[in-house]
């Protein structure tokens, strides 16, 4: 767990200087969209870091930044978008301002991504030997023998028969693309995997399967994973902590336990109380009323006070920090001293 | 009028927050024509377009407004160069080729206009019912428009226009229209089979619509743009080719309009005998009206799609 | 490149936005296992069947989409129809919604068999008595026209006797009821200028001004954000209590099935695996399906159980299909009878059926979770 003093400095809305050992350093990260209508402040200031073989979840709704977030991480914000604020510090490197050849070979050797939908990644006139090939040449191996060998192995560890390397991509099924993703993004090993929602096009059973798949990978070869998805409870049970995202802020972010058993901040107590549960009581839920504000004129205090049920007058004036309780962070007034108010768990 | 943007990829579309109701847009939503008035005036390309097509519109409306001389009177002094009576000089038959210029404008839009609707109105017909209809029907009305697209264009023009004698601006708005409109009904068509897959026409099928309300009612309005866009790609067209038909001598060489003006120019031979004007004048005055037309083409793309809009760059501020 | 709202739709967040997501009030019993008994039999179906023939001139194949589907809906009764992709819950929508005809077996709509309808004016009748809601928020309404144009135009095809004032209020009654106010200033957006949210309550609306029985709800929240759904499901069960509306609801998610839904229909490569009360099947599941469903579904509210065992299996595509029980591959309960008969839909409990040898043999089922 990163060390984090209990009051944070004002002015830079929440810093974590990150131990040495982290393999991602985040700090005041921003980026802003210029709009039609003016520019529009998609990530605000998140900082976050990512420790060795630690697994990130991130949360939140749609527009809330997650996705943005994850882009520029991964270097790959392409106008309108860019980085207004902030660095992004890989294994030690700042990656913000690296031209294309220096990225290139941070690149799948030490940094992977997984997008959302295979079927848009793959290409779809080609086998998936084909792409794995490419992937290798890219990056200097040149040997036959050894794209093979490689590119077997990796399906092997996702549980797909090597047979399928000559298969083109429609004739997998769902769930096997996204492995054939996963696959793909292990080729080198990298240090760090960055998923953008890559379960979500699946079926529930597909689902599961593949999120044990990856936390089961993730173990064995000691990569970190950041993993960025809307749905909360799917997280749940493989990300080591977890940070909720709401208006391009960072909420809330601590040990995935913490947060579901004691969620400080009235929004992610709000999130999990929308998801109707499989086992347990039947009660009605109320989700959360109201929708996220406008991020090119966002509301000068907190940004959930509009919708928040446990909002007091100064929130509408005031702009929450990030505040340390225990080992979490959250940008709420009513934790300012930091583990003072109880938890808001209805 | 609301246009309706190319869809994207179909694959997982990402889920929507529910929003509290937006604030209505300052000043109450008015008609879409006040909503195309300033989708115009924001975007470069149309703004120029539309400006130089209401200069020839208004050319073409009030020639005598601008011109003085009369187009046809043989009257003046051969030759001349550009001066102050004669803005471009006058022709080898002592015709004034300013107003030449003007009043010819009044053909050529006639003839744009006239088969830009004529085109379309066929291209939308064909197109849509080919692909509303299905089956048999769409067979044999791509098999039509399959084959005349593979025709040579322009010697099919010139074989027609050579039987015809003399084509006057009728004559010339019906052949160009007639072997014009394949190209655009190809488009439109494959845009409707796109759209034949929307749930709301599924929704307007299960309502207990019929087929012909949804075919003028539901599929078409939210084909407008490319509608919008193939009436410019046809008045283009008809633009170039009839002037060129005209340069070569199928039209009707007594008529006023800038391909005629070209055809005599190159009958006096008038760029060998250093009489630029008269066959710059014309030519540019094409590629005016072509070009006004082609930039409202590319202004409607990018109004109807964002996709396509130039990309801002926001201007990077580093912290350090 | 995901953009929150980059082109700035213009939202007030002034506080005063958090209108209720729900409709009216709701019937105080709403959430209690089993609710307010459903009333007639509405909607049966026998055997129904529907297969698509695919491939091209060379090799013609059958796809078996819905295979000898029998279930019922009562009045005032929500049903889920759950089930993975190629299960056939859509086609069955779709045939409840006559966009396509049963290759065999029937749909008794009200007693009556929906192969009887065939005059236009039946089929209208028909079409407003079991409207259908789609599952695509963006694709579900003509972009072009302000959102009241579907709800009226509903209006003037199968209430032909109201007056054009009769139904522009009959069009705000609507929108009030599904929690689309102040009705009169939402009846005049365009769709680009609705959430997700809001346009699929708009697709209910245009449902309800046909004041049907029925409503074939085709996966109406899965592509909405998971806190907005909560508020969609709230409105389908007032719709049920205050409208008296009955509800099949299409969905791959069983959570929200058992939120929801009074009784559920679990649906397996065109077949019924199980059906029962909600909270019964889900109690107590007795098809290995259904445990699989059940122990795959996330829940973080429970343990990683070992029922997250890695089933790699995905749903069949059925195309000319042997006899036997579809789930047989993936079932590691799977006995000779099951490669051999196709199970039939039979009574276990009470109320609760399913398509097993080994459940129908009366063993208790332990096969996931």
């Amino acid at each position: 767990m990163s060390s984090v003093p209990a009051r944070q400095q004002p002015a830079t809305g929440g810093a974590s200087p990150g131990t040495p050992g982290d393999i991602l350093d985040v700090t005041d990260l921003s980026v802003t969209y210029a709009a039609d209508r003016g520019p529009v402040v998609a990530v605000d200031q998140v900082s976050f870091a990512v420790e060795p073989s630690e697994f990130v979840g991130i949360v939140g709704e749609s527009g809330c930044g997650k996705s943005t977030l994850l882009f520029a991480i991964a270097q790959l914000l392409a106008p309108p978008a860019a980085v207004t604020g902030g660095s992004v510090t890989f294994k030690g490197r700042s990656m913000v301002g690296l031209t294309d050849r220096e990225l290139a070979a941070v690149r799948w050797k030490d940094l992977s991504v997984v997008m959302q939908s295979a079927m848009n990644a793959l290409n779809p006139v080609r086998p998936i030997r084909a792409q794995f090939a490419d992937a290798m040449r890219a990056h200097g191996v040149r040997s036959k023998a050894e794209i093979a060998d490689r590119s077997a192995e990796v399906l092997r560890m996702v549980g797909i028969d090597p047979v399928h390397l000559r298969s083109y991509p429609h004739q997998l099924s769902g769930g096997m693309r996204q492995r054939a993703m996963i696959a793909m993004a292990m080729l080198f090993t990298p240090d760090l995997i960055i998923m953008d929602e890559p379960t979500s096009a699946l079926d529930v059973v597909a689902q599961r399967s593949l999120m044990v798949q990856i936390k089961e990978l993730q173990q064995r070869f000691g990569f970190a994973v950041i993993f960025v998805t809307h749905d909360m409870s799917l997280i749940s049970h493989f990300s080591d902590r977890l940070m909720v995202m709401y208006a391009g802020q960072v909420a809330e972010f601590g040990a995935t336990q913490d947060l579901f058993d004691q969620p400080l901040h009235p929004y992610t107590a709000g999130l999990m109380d929308a998801f109707p549960s499989i086992r347990g009581p039947r009660r009605e839920l109320l989700g959360i009323p109201g929708s996220p504000p406008n991020l090119a004129a966002p509301p000068p205090g907190c940004r959930f006070q509009p919708r928040c049920p446990q909002a007091e007058p100064r929130c509408a004036g005031t702009p929450p920090e990030l505040y340390q309780v225990g080992g979490t962070q959250v940008r709420c007034l009513l934790h300012e001293d930091g583990g003072g108010m109880e938890g808001s768990n209805p | 009028m609301a246009m309706l943007p190319v869809s994207g990829p179909a694959t997982a579309p990402p889920a929507l927050p529910d929003q509290a109701l937006p604030a209505p847009a300052a000043g109450r939503r008015r008609h879409g024509l006040s909503r195309l008035f300033r989708a115009v005036r924001s975007n470069r390309k149309a703004t120029v377009g539309t400006v130089l097509l209401v200069i020839f519109i208004l050319l073409a409306l009030f020639p005598g407004v601008i011109a003085h001389d009369s187009p046809t009177a043989t009257i003046y002094p051969r030759s001349l160069g550009p001066s102050a009576q004669h803005l471009f000089g006058t022709t080898a038959l002592g015709q004034d080729i300013f107003a030449q210029a003007v009043y010819g404008t009044q053909q050529v839009l006639i003839i744009a206009f006239g088969v830009g609707l004529l085109s379309t109105g066929i291209a939308v017909l064909i197109g849509v019912a080919a692909a509303y209809l299905g089956g048999a029907w769409d067979g044999v009305l791509n098999l039509i428009t399959d084959v005349l697209l593979v025709i040579p264009l322009f010697p099919l023009l010139i074989v027609i226009a050579t039987y015809v004698q003399n084509a006057g601006t009728a004559v010339l708005v019906v052949v160009l229209t007639l072997t014009g409109w394949s190209y655009t009904a190809r488009q439109l068509r494959a845009q409707a089979l796109s759209l034949r897959r929307r749930d709301f026409l599924e929704a307007a099928r299960v309502r207990g619509e019929r087929r012909m309300y949804i075919v003028m009612v539901e599929i078409i309005p939210t084909m407008t743009s490319l509608i919008v866009a193939s009436f410019l790609t046809n008045a283009l067209y008809a633009v170039l080719f009839g002037s060129s038909l005209q340069f070569i001598g199928l039209g009707d060489p007594n008529s006023v309009s800038w391909g005629t003006m070209l055809y005599w120019a190159e009958n006096n031979e008038a760029l060998q005998t250093g009489q630029y004007l008269w066959a710059i004048v014309p030519g540019a005055m094409i590629a005016l009206l072509g070009a006004a037309f082609a930039l409202l083409n590319y202004a409607f793309d990018e109004i109807g799609n964002p996709a396509l809009r130039p990309v801002r760059r926001i201007r990077v501020k580093r912290a350090g | 490149m995901t953009s929150p709202n980059s082109n700035g739709q213009a939202q007030a967040s002034d506080g005063t936005g958090a209108a209720p997501e729900r409709g009216s009030a709701r019937s105080s019993d709403r959430g209690v296992p089993g609710g307010r008994p459903p009333g007639e039999t509405l909607l049966r179906t026998d055997k129904l069947t529907r297969h698509f023939r695919i491939g091209n001139a060379l090799s013609q194949q059958t796809l078996h989409a819905v295979d000898e589907v029998s279930l019922t809906i009562g009045e005032r009764e929500i049903v889920a129809l759950a089930g993975e992709s190629g299960s056939g819950k859509s086609t069955i929508a779709r045939l409840l919604a006559k966009v396509y005809k049963p290759t065999s077996g029937e749909i008794y709509f009200q007693g009556r068999p929906l192969s009887a309808i065939r005059s236009r004016a039946d089929r209208l009748q028909y079409s407003g008595l079991a409207p259908m809601v789609f599952q695509d928020p963006f694709g579900s309404i003509n972009p072009v026209f302000r959102v009241a144009h579907g709800v009226t135009r509903g209006l003037k095809l199968h209430r032909p006797e109201l007056s054009r004032d009769e139904r522009y209020a009959e069009a705000r009654r609507v929108f009030e009821v599904v929690g689309l106010t102040p009705a009169d200033e939402v009846l005049q957006r365009y769709p680009h200028e609705l959430s997700g949210g809001q346009r699929q309550r708009v697709g209910f609306a245009q449902a309800l001004a046909m004041r049907p029985k029925l409503i074939l709800a085709d996966e109406p929240v899965s592509m909405l954000d998971v806190s907005i759904r909560i508020g969609l499901l709230n409105m389908m069960a007032d719709l049920r209590d205050s409208q008296g509306v009955s509800i099949l609801y299409i969905t791959h998610d069983l959570a929200s099935a058992r939120y929801v839904a009074d009784r559920l229909v679990i649906m397996y490569a065109g077949h019924v695996a199980e059906s029962g009360p909600t909270e019964e099947v889900m109690a107590n599941p007795r098809h290995p399906y259904t445990q699989l469903l059940l122990s795959a579904a996330p829940d973080p509210r429970a343990p990683l159980g070992v029922g997250a065992e890695t089933d790699r299996g995905e749903p069949p595509k059925v195309i000319n299909p042997t006899p036997g029980c579809r789930f047989r591959w993936r079932c590691p309960l799977a006995i000779d009878k099951c490669h051999q008969v196709t199970p039939e839909l039979t009574q276990i409990l009470p109320g609760h059926q399913a398509a097993c040898h080994v459940a129908q043999q009366g063993a208790e089922i332990k096969a996931f979770g």
